[in-house]
């Protein structure tokens, strides 16, 4: 019963990034999409950290941090080239 | 000695966060971690400290700042919940503005902390801080009145914040 | 041992309903800003509710999510407003239903201090046209 409604909630996140990944291929402006960017790797690292338990790994569990680290980096240089040109 | 109080402070936390990060309890694992704490610690003492003015001894701030986490999450909740049923009506329902609010607050942690709560709990963002003014935006504006949208966004976080940073 | 399993599982379930309302609301929403605030921060507590359930359902790992929470907690109220500020100083306008705009006005008035490059959208490439709204 926990498998299915894991499945059921994996099936929803999938959903979700495929929003997201329309919001993000629409745009308009790029702040847009970086945004969109943002949501996909919010969503991501649940999953992750979800395919970390399905499949035993603790490693995963760093996978998702470090990819939530680089995506935060990301979006601030983003920010920041938006302010001042880099 | 506070400045020694602050460092080991400081090295506990970063060792407690390696050792989180392992994930096991061997003696090698924990000397190195133990050295990279204080190492970084050392790096980093030469510039100033969020934490070096704030008094963390007076249990009456202690109390308040261990309410402050299940207020905040209660605030995110219920705040999301706002925001999820906006989302999901077939009209959108919203009526976003950017508004000013004023804060009482002195303290910069203070503020910093009062800042990243509003843009934390959905519905409302901090777009800009000048002076004693926030920039909101907010999805929902029901108060132009800047006195009004202070009460209504940052007073609960204020009546903390002012009782843990004094 | 099972009723921690059924109550994780329920939480995972209610956490990935978050995300895809986040994912929905950053679809529908009629400008940048209010993509931000259903975007990044009602995924947030979908993240947390996710997360949290996933880690009941394996209670050793336990720490570790948690430092996962702890980071987007800090991380995405400081990448949101980060992103906010540069696109309003680079002079992104509001959807055209909003109430007002206090910082522009106060920018305006030389009550504060405007970013550098404020008033001016910087790719204008892609299309710098209003969002209208919905």
């Amino acid at each position: 019963m926990v498998d299915r409604v894991l499945i059921l909630a994996m099936a929803l996140a999938g959903a979700g990034m495929l929003l997201a990944l329309i919001r993000l291929l629409r745009g308009p402006n790029i702040p847009s999409r970086a945004v969109a960017l943002d949501v996909l790797t919010l969503i991501t690292m649940p999953v992750m950290v979800g395919l970390a338990i399905t499949s035993g790994r603790v490693i995963y569990l760093d996978v998702a941090l470090v990819y939530g680290i680089l995506s935060f980096l990301g979006v601030i240089s983003l920010a920041r080239y938006f302010d001042q040109g880099v | 000695m506070k400045r020694l109080g602050l460092f080991l402070f400081i090295t506990a936390a970063l060792w407690l966060f390696w050792l989180v990060f392992v994930g096991n309890l061997d003696p090698q694992e924990m000397l190195v971690g133990a050295v990279a704490a204080a190492l970084v610690t050392l790096l980093r003492s030469g510039q100033p400290c969020l934490l070096e003015n704030v008094n963390f001894l007076n249990p009456r701030r202690v109390f308040m700042a261990l309410a402050y986490i299940p207020y905040m999450i209660w605030a995110i909740i219920v705040a999301n919940l706002d925001v999820a049923r906006r989302v999901v009506q077939p009209r959108l329902d919203i009526n976003p503005g950017i508004v000013r609010i004023k804060t009482r607050l002195k303290n910069p942690v203070a503020r910093m902390i009062l800042a990243n709560s509003i843009t934390l709990t959905p519905g409302t963002l901090t777009v800009e801080v000048s002076g004693d003014d926030l920039y909101i935006h907010w999805i929902d504006v029901h108060a132009q009145d800047s006195e009004a949208a202070s009460r209504e966004i940052a007073a609960g976080f204020e009546k903390y914040l002012e009782v843990i940073f004094g | 041992m099972a009723a921690l399993d059924i109550i994780g599982a329920l939480l995972v379930l209610l956490g990935s309903l978050f995300l895809f309302l986040g994912a929905l609301g950053i679809l529908r929403m009629p400008d940048l800003y209010n993509r931000m605030q259903t975007g990044t921060k009602a995924t947030t507590l979908g993240n947390m509710l996710t997360l949290v359930g996933l880690g009941l359902l394996e209670p050793a790992w336990l720490p570790k999510i948690c430092l996962i929470i702890l980071f987007v907690l800090i991380t995405n109220p400081l990448s949101s407003h980060a992103l906010a500020r540069a696109a309003h100083r680079a002079g992104y306008p509001l959807a055209a239903g909003s109430v007002t705009d206090a910082l522009r006005e106060d920018e305006q008035a030389g009550g504060i201090e405007p970013g550098s490059t404020a008033c001016q959208v910087r790719d204008p490439g892609s299309d710098p046209q209003p969002e209208v709204a919905e």
